[in-house]
């Protein structure tokens, strides 16, 4: 490793202000400090720093992504040789390959313009390169259909970038969670590559067998006759989004998340149980209507919910601060998720714009948190005079 | 009777090189200093020229706006260097001991039978008044304001921290003259933190005070955290603090109408090849405690104080006025190959994402890195776990970088001072410089609001 360290410290004089290479600064130092842990030592205040840094907790964050990344892949080579009919003579690693091949450029796209714009922002700033996308480059694929083109991923990708984070000054100062924003982008501005029924399954250029819809069960369901395999949606062997599929998955994901501490437990669980309330709620005033009649559990492994409750209103920057207001943002994504998803039909799935709209409440739900303890203080006073 | 009071956040940080409770052959202090430097606010006016003779308990400088406020030598000798840093500002004045330690006499009194007014005379001329800092801002006490109450914390729950029962062990009638003169100023009560290990030592027995016990990990043992439990601090209010050893000293004071300011210290830290217990002299030069007592194996940091909240000085530097510690852990000034990534089995950590979680006995080994860059405040909820008071750590940091002066007040910044956001600071995955934007704050309100 010693040619390595090497490296990068003999190339670092150029790329100093001034320097001929200055333009540079950013890409070095960003990959310097992602080989090395920089030698800074304490100059004020605790002489000790914890080993944890913002590359591990986004590290953390990118591992738990992995099961459901690695089941959406195989769920898209499954659901492609499902729709052509080839399930049967298919081989687990031939299925696996399919989906890889296409979800990988999904992932590339998404880095290669997301981390580019970083990079310059950083070298415009004269920032570090901060670690805040290695998780939203990973997480804009997995919200995505198979079949969206990828220069729309790369416009959305960007769009989310630039407006929704470097305006604010970039990670940690974002209002609303980037991955999100890329999603309803595209959700609004191409509509029809977005929803219906033709985009959730790859074909390949291959021909789809007689009877395939590739509709979701969420469509199905909006739809008004909700048929719901419940062990398929659980291992995520339906279509839908990337890597929001597999609710297996995502619970391993929640589990290291939650285990490590990196994920807020009250957000997951309050959201969960937010939908579940809603989920029961609609259920008293169903009627005939299937779809409001539907278990509140089944909510949960069908469309975005799970996934949306374990990564995304979990994001610590757009989400609430206060461990009070945790329990009020999550309860209200989970109950404005299934309110949206069952009473508003022009929106298959309520979730993505659920968090979008809490995340614009969160600083709401914090002031009056804060104010709340400032009264406290007061009273204490007023108690004494 | 005793309260006892149950802390439930906090975090006791399990490093190698805690002290054994032994002494070592006790050291006469060569050269000691004043620094002007512990303590925050003051601007020191010289009453003495290098080359000057004193005595212990003879003026050496007093306090700008408080001029009643005089500082004293430790010990006898002659004042041989009068170090400045940037713009003239006074860093350390040193004086070369004589080593027969004379004092001045100063009149010897039962506290108990003295005015508040003769004995805050009596603290002043000796040089002994700058032990009381006052709350809000850690600062030098006002001898003219009467506090609410006083508070000391009777143990040190830091990182290696000295025990203090084995510290002050057989100095118990100090520490109750001591106790004796401050409750003479204060229309309130003195309190006493204890933990439940003391509830049968030296201090559980001291008279004329109130004892409060606190169980918890660090920082149950800061003395902000007790007062915020017992009794805390609204705008306007003031109350003083003071440390065991002030206690001593002011006792000894009025006991034999001397100034003795000899001391007893912990020599702790990793690098420190027989951690053990020193006695030696306040303001005492490191050079001669630190001669072989390290293992050199590399660079290291000398800290006079904890790792959490003191001071870094150089090796022929001087003890600060409030420590009984010196603690000498490694520099770290490496860069370490994918650190980041590293499962960490020998890396001590306070959030869980690292293996050495899966230990929870074990001590290690911690250097000054900073492991990892700085960022903007990024996750939430970590530092309330730090934190054993009610109060919003970022929001009122957030506060104090917007220089937002009625926020601060609102969120509580009255109540703490740097060392009880230091664990926040410790933990931080941004590496944001909690401590010195806390003082940046009170700063700034001590400019302000006086």
């Amino acid at each position: 490793m010693k040619f390595i360290q090497k490296f990068f410290e003999d190339t670092k004089p150029y790329v100093q202000k001034g320097a001929k290479y200055h333009w540079l600064h950013s890409v070095h130092d960003g990959m310097f400090t992602l080989f090395f842990v920089q030698k800074n030592t304490s100059k004020s205040g605790s002489h000790i720093h914890d080993f944890i840094d913002l590359k591990r907790t986004m590290g953390i964050v990118v591992l738990a992504l992995i099961p459901a990344l690695l089941m959406g892949m195989y769920n898209t080579g499954y659901q492609h040789f499902a729709a052509v009919g080839e399930l049967a003579s298919a081989s687990f690693w031939q299925i696996f390959f399919y989906g890889f091949l296409r979800v990988l450029p999904f992932i590339m796209v998404s880095y290669i313009v997301g981390l580019g714009i970083e990079f310059v922002f950083a070298q415009l700033r004269g920032h570090e390169i901060q670690e805040g996308f290695l998780v939203s480059g990973i997480l804009i694929p997995l919200i995505m259909p198979i079949n969206t083109p990828l220069w729309m991923v790369a416009i959305s990708t960007a769009f989310a970038v630039v407006f929704v984070k470097e305006v604010f000054g970039g990670t940690g100062m974002n209002i609303w969670n980037p991955a999100l924003v890329a999603r309803a982008f595209l959700f609004f501005a191409y509509p029809s590559q977005m929803s219906g029924d033709s985009v959730w399954v790859s074909l390949g250029g291959q021909k789809a067998i007689d009877g395939f819809s590739g509709a979701t069960p969420m469509a199905e369901a909006a739809a008004g006759h909700p048929n719901i395999d419940i062990w398929n949606s659980f291992i995520g062997l339906i279509p839908g989004s990337i890597g929001e599929t597999s609710t297996l998955a995502i619970l391993i994901g929640a589990a290291i998340l939650v285990i490590t501490g990196i994920g807020s437990w009250k957000i997951i669980v309050s959201t969960f149980a937010g939908g579940a309330a809603m989920g029961l709620l609609l259920n008293t005033f169903a009627g005939n209507n299937l779809y409001m009649a539907l278990p509140f559990w089944e909510h949960f492994i069908i469309g975005g919910f799970a996934f949306g409750a374990v990564f995304m209103a979990t994001d610590p920057v757009s989400g609430t601060q206060t461990e009070k207001g945790k329990w009020i943002y999550g309860f209200l994504i989970g109950v404005l998720a299934i309110m949206i998803r069952v009473v508003n039909p022009a929106y298959p799935e309520g979730m993505m714009l659920a968090i979008l709209l809490m995340n614009t409440f969160a600083p709401l739900i914090d002031h009056y948190i804060v104010e709340g303890s400032i009264k406290k203080r007061m009273k204490r006073v007023k108690v004494k005079a | 009777m005793s309260k006892v009071i149950n802390l439930k956040r906090g975090l006791n940080i399990r490093l190698k090189g805690d002290a054994e409770k032994v002494f070592g052959t006790s050291i006469e202090a060569d050269k000691v200093a004043l620094k002007p430097t512990d303590f925050p606010g003051l601007i020191p006016k010289l009453l003495v020229k290098t080359g000057q003779e004193v005595k212990a308990g003879e003026p050496i400088f007093f306090d700008k706006y408080n001029p009643e406020i005089i500082f004293t030598a430790p010990t006898s000798g002659q004042v041989v260097e009068i170090n400045r840093g940037e713009r003239r500002k006074i860093l350390e004045v040193i004086i070369k001991a004589d080593g027969r330690n004379e004092s001045i006499s100063f009149s010897k009194a039962d506290p108990k039978s003295l005015s508040p007014e003769e004995i805050k005379e009596h603290l002043l001329k000796s040089g002994l008044w700058p032990f009381i800092k006052q709350r809000p801002y850690g600062s030098l006490a006002k001898p003219s304001q009467a506090p609410k109450h006083i508070f000391i914390s009777c143990f040190d729950s830091a990182p290696l921290a000295p025990d203090y029962e084995f510290l002050f062990n057989g100095q118990a009638s100090f520490l109750q003259s001591g106790i004796h003169a401050l409750a003479k100023l204060t229309s309130g009560k003195v309190h006493l933190g204890i933990n439940p290990a003391q509830a049968t030592g030296i201090f559980s027995g001291l008279k004329n005070v109130e004892i409060n016990q606190f169980s918890g990990a660090h920082p149950a043992g800061n003395v902000g955290v007790q007062i915020h439990q017992i009794s805390p601090i609204n705008k306007g209010e003031i109350v003083w603090t003071i440390t065991p050893q002030g206690l001593v000293f002011i006792g000894k004071l009025f006991e034999t109408g001397k100034i003795d300011f000899s001391k007893n210290i912990a020599l702790t830290g990793s690098e420190v090849t027989s951690p053990k217990y020193i006695k030696t002299l306040h303001g005492a030069n490191l050079e001669k405690i630190l001669k072989g007592a390290t293992q050199k194996a590399g660079n290291e940091r000398i800290i006079s104080g904890n790792v959490l909240t003191g001071t870094k000085v150089a090796e022929d530097n001087f003890l600060g006025f409030f420590d009984s510690q010196i603690t000498v852990i490694p520099e770290g000034d490496k860069y370490e190959f994918m650190g980041w990534a590293n499962p960490g089995f020998n890396k001590f950590t306070a959030s869980k994402t690292f293996f050495s979680k899966l230990f929870p006995k074990k001590s290690y080994v911690l250097d000054a890195n900073l492991h990892g860059g700085e960022r903007a405040f990024v996750l939430s909820g970590q530092y309330e776990k730090y934190v054993p008071m009610d109060i919003l750590p970022v929001y009122l940091l957030k506060a104090i970088l917007a220089n937002d002066i009625d926020k601060m007040e609102q969120l509580g910044i009255y109540e703490i001072v740097e060392e009880d956001l230091a664990l926040c600071e410790y933990a931080c995955t941004s590496k944001i410089k909690v401590q010195e934007i806390v003082r940046q704050g009170l700063d700034l309100m001590m400019k302000e609001l006086g």
